[in-house]
């Protein structure tokens, strides 16, 4: 009666799973070849320098895991709030909230040893996230106000509100360009591979990975959070607080994407530069979410994916003319996909594949 | 301070407020159409966007910037159209089918903008609309500074509160997209075709977000900048849900939002030390503090958001 | 001196997988008659309208109209064709008002598209005149009693000239005197030579309204009888019938002690009207009390009263002298009292998650099935193996998505995980609606075990049979109040029809109450 389920059927239900994403994937790039080839280019030559403009050299691997890790964490945060059946929109606003928390962290406090400076800086990223998120979540909870809206209001905020304080109140001195100071050595991420700007985060985030996928599979805390995302009124029969569930899962969510943009900042930048326009992070870790499944493993490959698009995307603009603006248009071909993917998944294989779920009704 | 300049500054915050609420108008009309039928369109924002593009387009192409708006209206209907067989046809998750579309109107806009034009950032100025001096009024002191000399879309976008609001409510197609986004069984069991209700009502709300956008590339400036929405069909949708889903309530609700935009100038002028950021801020938490406010009060048609399962 | 008939339906079949809604139904409706289909729950009278209706197609069958065959496929042509429904769920759409929802989709305009009021009220006040129905055109629905509104689905059929109205449970939601005014109405519409069709489960109003009754009772034709001749006494017998029982053995009850305690409950709806008024009841330990009650007079709500899912405006509720009362679904839980919902897919399990886990669905968080907030995976499969042998629920292995399984096993993983918590007390609410013979036989089985096993079972279902085996005392519920309390031996189904119909109500015996 125990067998545990055959490789056959591990890869058979894993192939299946997969399909729909590399249809949406294949389908968006060969709609890809043909804006291409619509703006006068070749889309082999195109193609080609989006590839080796990834993964060309080692201090180019480099670079493009400086695209990927930040969707890592944010892919992960989208991912984590529609397991619980939220729409975490505002990721790029916990995003900004995070970085700017780090630089201050990471600039604030000069004699703190490493081992204590780093993880303050990280924590200090991931509270700014999270207290921006539990913001909307509260909102849910008590007013009933859809995060849908509330969130995308809060990432515009965000961005004023960092401008603010980048220009007025964490200004480095003398004061003459809007950037903060530059974080001190003891909350750096150490640099690999260099000349690239590739750090230790890129571990941080694949542990996040990790930690995310036992938290959600493996405690009790994961249990309520995909029983209130997957029915949330046979979890209120069965006795689970739904709205502090609700509040608990945006808030974490925004502490993933505030820890991205720590990172950021701890890694690649180490300082907080004013910004003229949202970063795409947060938005793009939407895009890694569904592309994902909304699970840490498919996040990790949607994650190697668009970041590799991202960063090879350079390559094609400067060498074959293509501006990089392509990848957002094949990113959204996946999403109009996977959107009406969701609806054949729930209709043919809702026995065999576990549907995430993205939550069937939206009332604003 | 004598009258006649507080006055001076009356009418020029006035007509400030009628300029910063036109996009708003419009958008959040085109919302109300969608959602009376029973369909969410976050999409707004990339509608508006495509709508400014193609607007620009029209006016660079055929030197008339009136045909330009028709194209961005065009554009702006076919956008929709692809959100409303996404999301009716396919059943699909409004929202998500609605954020694809942001996503695709951001990346393809600035993709266009360097095919066309072979530059980022903004294009070159082409032909606008001119703004109109209503005759008669001009000649009324005070009032002629608050409502005589604005743009042609302006007086539009009023004029389409007005007709919105008798075909949502006197008419009988109008009936019947509202008895679709409330009980679409009920409406089907009388032979109402809640498709065809609801493709017709997301493509006027796409055709409506067009007009919203061409206001922005057309109306209020004359060329197309990246990202030109800015959050406006997101802030537009809040003006629906603050207005409850009604053309006058919106209308209402897009002047208070254009009023804080139209005061972001004057904090300065009156001499308060307020950070422009926080100016910024201001519609963006006024939307959050509106929809807090308002959220049990308002209640959005009953059907909204809910894939339609049954016959068509 | 019989009239002519209107309105045909010969042999018709109709099933949906796994069940023969109806089979070869014959019904004959004679013009200026007041017609009424009797039935239980789910003796297929709906399906059968909607088949007239044109929302379902037969399976095989005729329909004729006045004489010639009539093929109907959609609510279109059936209202084309003069048949009217009035549906037991209003189709009603609530902020319009009671104008607009009579001509939604036949509105009559002038220029501009414009909706012509004038015109549609014109013909509005002309139906209500002839017929007696008064009622303010311009009210929103929202606003109106439910019998207005009932008033309103009326007048869209007639605004539609409907020859043959039918009515679904027309009465069940209607106050004794809203009931009078309907019959009236009813009266007037087929003295014009018109046809009324009304599916109730309601022996009073049978008596008081219909000219000819025809009863159904699973899916098939019992009689077709003239009102005036057939007492309401054989009625209810023929409703309800005599079947085969699934017999289970079972050993005279051993009562404990008072363990489920219910104190004058008087519990409101989401409308804030009464929905269980007064309710007393008293379950002991080794006890099976069954509520008998047609669907919708508050058993759904004293479940959720008494689960912690719905507040309870007064009375109390002690579950072995601890009061409970408003507490909340975790606190009652762990409180030992098991509840097993009537709808196991929306509330029972959580399809997406495998067996093991929704066999933990509300252990997960005990310190036996987790351990510094780790859940104990091996345990709790290990524990979901022993369920499955035990409770013999067919599936590959543990880690199944509860999805791909069976009603009867699905409901045997609420079953297990609600029995093997050893509560004190159990609430069954419809244990085995749409299940198959083997399963239903299962659990009525482990049903009695638990009852032997000394816990206090409360049992809630639309099955006449299921209570007549599984209980030890029966009580009737009727519009959220108790309409009396019998021991098994002493019950019968005529009693039980007539309780359950309002028709009959029995003293409480004092001693029941301690």
């Amino acid at each position: 009666m125990s067998n545990p389920r055959s490789p056959i059927t591990i890869l058979k239900e894993s192939t299946t799973k997969l399909l729909f994403p590399l249809i949406a994937l294949g389908c968006a790039l060969i709609l890809g070849v043909l804006v291409i080839a619509w703006m006068g280019g070749d889309p082999q030559v195109a193609y080609w320098h989006l590839f080796n403009g990834a993964f060309g050299s080692l201090p180019k691997f480099g670079e493009t895991l400086v695209y990927v890790s930040p969707l890592l964490l944010t892919g992960l945060s989208v991912a984590l709030a529609f397991r619980c059946g939220l729409f975490n929109i505002g990721a790029e606003g916990q995003y900004i909230m995070g970085m700017i928390a780090a630089a201050w962290c990471g600039s604030a406090f000069t004699n703190l040893p490493f081992w204590l400076h780093l993880p303050l800086t990280m924590l200090t990223g991931m509270l700014a996230g999270f207290l921006w998120a539990a913001i909307p979540g509260y909102f849910k909870a008590k007013f009933g106000a859809h995060e849908v809206i509330t969130t995308i209001m809060m990432n515009y905020i965000a961005l004023h509100l960092s401008d603010f304080l980048v220009n007025r109140v964490l200004i480095a001195p003398p004061g003459t360009s809007p950037v903060t100071p530059i974080i001190n050595a003891s909350a750096k991420l150490s640099n690999l591979l260099p000349p690239s700007r590739a750090n230790t985060g890129i571990f941080i985030a694949l542990t996040c990975l990790i930690l995310v996928y036992l938290f959600l599979w493996k405690t009790k805390w994961g249990f309520e959070i995909r029983a209130v995302g997957y029915n949330n009124e046979a979890a209120r029969y069965a006795g689970i607080n739904v709205t502090k569930n609700l509040v608990l899962a945006l808030a974490i969510s925004g502490a993933l994407s505030g820890l991205a943009g720590a990172l950021q900042i701890q890694g690649v930048q180490y300082r907080f530069v004013q910004l003229f326009g949202f970063t795409g992070y947060g938005f793009d870790g939407i895009a890694v979410a569904l592309l994902g499944n909304n699970h840490p493993l498919g996040v990790l490959f949607s994650a190697l994916l668009f970041g590799s698009m991202n960063s090879g995307a350079l390559q094609m603009q400067s060498v074959a003319g293509i501006p990089k603006d392509l990848i957002g248009m094949i990113q959204a071909i996946i999403i109009f996909f996977i959107a009406a993917d969701y609806m054949l998944k729930r209709l043919k294989f809702k026995k065999t594949i576990q549907s995430t779920p993205l939550p069937k009704e939206v009332q604003l | 301070m004598d009258l006649q300049f507080v006055l001076g500054i009356i009418a020029f915050v006035i007509a400030s407020t009628l300029r910063a609420a036109t996009p708003l108008i419009f958008a959040s009309l085109g919302g109300i159409f969608s959602e009376r039928s029973g369909v969410v369109n976050i999409g707004l924002e990339g509608i508006m966007l495509f709508g400014a593009f193609f607007a620009m387009l029209g006016s660079y192409l055929t030197h008339n910037p009136w045909l330009g708006v028709l194209l961005g209206m065009l554009v702006g209907g076919l956008v929709a159209l692809i959100h409303a067989f996404v999301s009716i046809e396919l059943r699909a998750n409004q929202v998500v089918s609605g954020v694809a579309i942001n996503m695709l109107a951001m990346s393809s806009t600035a993709l266009f903008l360097q095919k066309f034009f072979h530059t980022t950032g903004q294009s070159q100025a082409v032909t606008k609309i001119d703004d109109w001096s209503l005759p008669l009024i001009d000649q009324i002191p005070v009032l002629s500074d608050a409502i005589a000399h604005l743009n042609p879309l302006v007086y539009l976008a009023i004029f389409l509160v007005v007709t919105a609001n008798f075909f949502l409510f006197k008419t009988t197609t109008g009936l019947r997209i509202r008895a679709v986004g409330e009980n679409p069984d009920a409406a089907a069991t009388l032979g109402v075709s809640v498709h065809k209700i609801r493709y017709f009502s997301v493509t006027l709300s796409g055709i409506l977000g067009g007009l919203g956008g061409a206001y922005l590339s057309l109306g209020a400036m004359d060329l197309f900048k990246e990202n030109m929405s800015a959050g406006q069909g997101f802030i537009a949708l809040a003006a629906m849900i603050t207005g409850k889903w009604n053309p006058i309530g919106a209308f209402l609700a897009c002047l208070l939002f254009g009023l804080a935009e139209a005061l972001e100038g004057q904090f300065q002028l009156l001499g308060l030390e307020i950070p422009k950021q926080f100016l910024h801020m201001l519609p963006y938490a006024l939307t959050i503090v509106l929809i807090l406010g308002v959220v049990g009060r308002s209640v959005a048609p009953a059907a909204s958001g809910v894939p339609y399962e049954g016959r068509k | 001196m019989d009239k002519p008939y209107l309105l045909e339906m010969s042999n018709i079949s109709k099933s949906f997988p796994g069940v023969k809604a109806n089979q070869n139904i014959n019904l004959a409706i004679r013009s200026g008659e007041i017609h009424a289909l009797l039935g239980e729950n789910g003796a297929g009278k709906t399906t059968l309208m909607k088949i007239l209706y044109g929302l379902y197609k037969p399976d095989a069958g005729e329909i004729r109209l006045k004489g010639s065959p009539l093929e109907i496929t959609s609510p279109e042509q059936a209202i084309h064709r003069g048949i009217g429904m009035v549906h037991q769920h209003f189709m009603l759409i609530p902020p319009f008002t009671v104008l607009e929802n009579i001509v939604l989709g036949n509105e009559p305009r002038k220029k501009f598209g414009m909706l012509d009021q004038a015109v549609a009220l014109a013909k509005l006040n002309k139906l209500s005149l002839e017929l007696g129905l008064k009622i303010d055109p311009h009210t929103k629905i929202s606003d109106l009693s439910v019998g207005l509104q009932q008033r309103v689905e009326i007048l869209k059929a007639l605004y539609r000239e409907a020859e043959i109205l039918i009515l679904d449970e027309p009465t069940s939601v209607l106050t004794p005197q809203e009931s009078n005014d309907l019959g009236e109405i009813l009266r007037k519409f087929v003295a014009q030579g018109k046809a009324v069709v009304f599916i109730t489960h309601k022996l009073k109003e049978v008596k008081k309204f219909a000219d000819t009754i025809t009863i159904i009772r699973q899916g098939q034709v019992v009689n077709s009888v003239s009102c005036q001749e057939t007492s309401v006494e054989s009625l209810a017998e023929m409703m309800v019938g005599r079947k085969v029982l699934l017999e289970v053995e079972k050993k005279p009850a051993k009562l404990g002690e008072n363990i489920l305690k219910i104190e004058n409950l008087n519990i409101l709806d989401h409308r804030k009207l009464p929905k269980v008024r007064n309710f007393s009841l008293n379950v002991h330990a080794g006890e099976i009390i069954a509520v008998a009650g047609v669907d919708g007079n508050g058993q759904t709500e004293l479940i959720e009263a008494l689960t912690g899912l719905r507040p309870v405006n007064s009375g109390h509720i002690f579950l072995n002298n601890q009061e409970i009362t408003n507490r909340t679904p975790r606190q009652i839980i762990e409180s030992r009292l098991a509840h097993i919902p009537e709808d196991r897919q929306k509330r029972g399990l959580i399809l997406d998650f495998s067996i093991w886990e929704n066999l933990i669905l509300e252990e997960y968080c005990t310190p036996e099935y987790s351990k510094l907030g780790f859940i104990k995976e091996k345990h709790a499969q290990t524990h979901a193996l022993m369920l499955i042998k035990e409770f013999d629920i067919r599936t590959p292995h543990e880690k199944t998505a509860t999805a791909s399984l069976s009603g009867g096993n699905q409901q045997k993983i609420v079953l297990a995980r609600e029995i093997r918590r050893n509560p004190q007390a159990l609430i069954v609410a419809q244990p085995t609606r749409g299940l198959d013979v083997g399963a239903i036989e299962f659990i009525h089985q482990q049903l009695i075990v638990e009852r032997d096993q000394g816990k206090a079972i409360l049992l809630f279902s639309l099955e006449l049979d299921e209570i007549l085996t599984l209980a030890d005392t029966i009580a009737v519920i009727y519009e959220g109040e108790l309409m009396g309390m019998l021991p098994r031996t002493e019950a019968n189904e005529e009693t039980l029809g007539m309780m359950m119909t309002g028709s009959l109500r029995l003293k409480q015996k004092e001693a029941s109450n301690s």
